[in-house]
């Protein structure tokens, strides 16, 4: 090239984009002037033009499904993790559902011992617990994992959980007669105890 | 969808791995793309790609999430591709003309029941030629011609992806393209 490096370093300069107003007016001004340098122009121009010309590659359709093929296994807590955060509502209620059962089986597993509602007049004979003829018996009567006899009378409700209760001819229950014995009557059993202890909160804060 | 890259790689760094495959589907013709313009033939363009994804894969959680995912993806793939090339023979060159065409040869065209028409048939052949020269080049003006005509980055994206100083980058693309101009202008 007969021309000044300077020109050349120009026509880079322009090629990159990065030639400022009074440096592109020189270029243009030489290059008017200067036929090797116009033709010099022209091929990187055309260069430029021919490289980014070639067609664009497409990948292998099936480039993603064998890079995730060769990815290392993630770990199983993440596999559960993204199950959670997919269906929270069914993860929600799932929680919940074993949370409260696993509660429940424990108290009913720790209440299968034989235990009886204290009262002073009861008569507790191995595991059955008789209400003596001619007695008044003052308050709820509940019983565990145990027969009850009612010989006497009871001022109250009697509840019989898990065993057998047997009213005699003279005996008298002035409350409610429950017998709980399936594990989901007991939990209705419960839910009822618990609802009637709110409304006894409510009455309370009454009165 | 830089913000939705951005969601995948937080999910990914959360040990999501399904998110990954929208980040491989983004942008797996661009590094297949890199791949096999400066490797030369397909199969170590899929190669390299898939070397590349798995690598980005592995080592996510060091990807600085403010800088741009794909720049750091470019640079493991940019390297990986030189890494491959220094490998290689210094005569791997003489036969890249054959492993370039790589099941897409100007025979096999010619032989197929349509012949292709003039035009199209040259500008097949010009492909070929601009495929080869590019091969031609030395490896530190391939990638920076690579990445500035093929991939259309610019010149700081270049410069942060090879990790190298913008005026080398200016540098190596000035001798590229006069390189370039010497092989293509008459074509």
């Amino acid at each position: 090239m007969k021309c000044e490096e300077e020109i050349v370093e120009l026509m880079h300069e322009y090629l990159d984009e990065e030639i400022d107003p009074q440096n592109e007016m020189i270029l243009r001004e030489h290059l008017k002037g200067c036929k090797d340098c116009e033709i010099l122009f022209n091929e990187y121009k055309k260069t430029i033009a021919v490289v980014k010309g070639t067609s664009r590659m497409q990948a292998p359709p099936n480039l993603t499904s064998k890079v995730m093929a060769r990815l290392p296994k993630e770990k199983k807590k993440v596999g559960m993790q993204r199950w959670l955060r997919n269906h929270p509502l069914i993860a929600a209620a799932s929680l919940f559902f074993v949370l409260m059962m696993g509660s429940v089986f424990s108290t009913w597993n720790q209440e299968r011992e034989f235990s009886v509602s204290k009262q002073e007049n009861l008569v507790v004979q191995n595991n059955t617990v008789i209400v003596p003829e001619g007695e008044v018996v003052k308050g709820d009567v509940t019983v565990r994992n145990g027969t009850l006899k009612i010989e006497g009378e009871v001022q109250g409700d009697v509840t019989v959980i898990n065993g057998k209760q047997y009213l005699a001819s003279a005996g008298n229950v002035t409350g409610q007669i429950e017998e709980v014995n399936e594990v989901f009557d007991w939990i209705w059993y419960h839910m009822k105890k618990t609802a009637l202890e709110v409304i006894d909160i409510f009455d309370e804060n009454e009165e | 969808m830089d913000a939705l890259i951005k969601k995948r790689i937080k999910q990914v760094i959360k040990g999501d791995q399904d998110a990954f495959a929208d980040i491989v589907e983004i942008y797996s013709n661009s590094i297949y793309q890199l791949g096999y313009r400066m490797l030369g033939n397909r199969h170590e363009a899929e190669d390299i790609a898939q070397e590349a994804f798995i690598r980005a894969y592995v080592n996510i959680k060091s990807f600085n999430q403010d800088l741009k995912f794909s720049t750091w993806l470019f640079r493991i793939a940019t390297n990986l591709c030189i890494d491959r090339i220094r490998k290689k023979k210094p005569d791997y060159y003489l036969d890249a003309e054959v492993s370039g065409t790589d099941g897409l040869t100007m025979y096999s065209q010619l032989s197929s029941d349509s012949p292709l028409p003039e035009n199209e048939l040259e500008s097949l052949e010009l492909q070929e030629i601009v495929q080869k020269e590019i091969l031609k080049l030395p490896e530190k003006y391939r990638s920076v011609i690579v990445l500035k005509y093929i991939e259309e980055l610019s010149l700081n994206e270049i410069s942060e992806i090879l990790d190298m100083p913008l005026g080398t980058v200016k540098t190596r693309i000035h001798r590229g393209r006069e390189a370039l101009r010497q092989q293509l202008r008459y074509v």
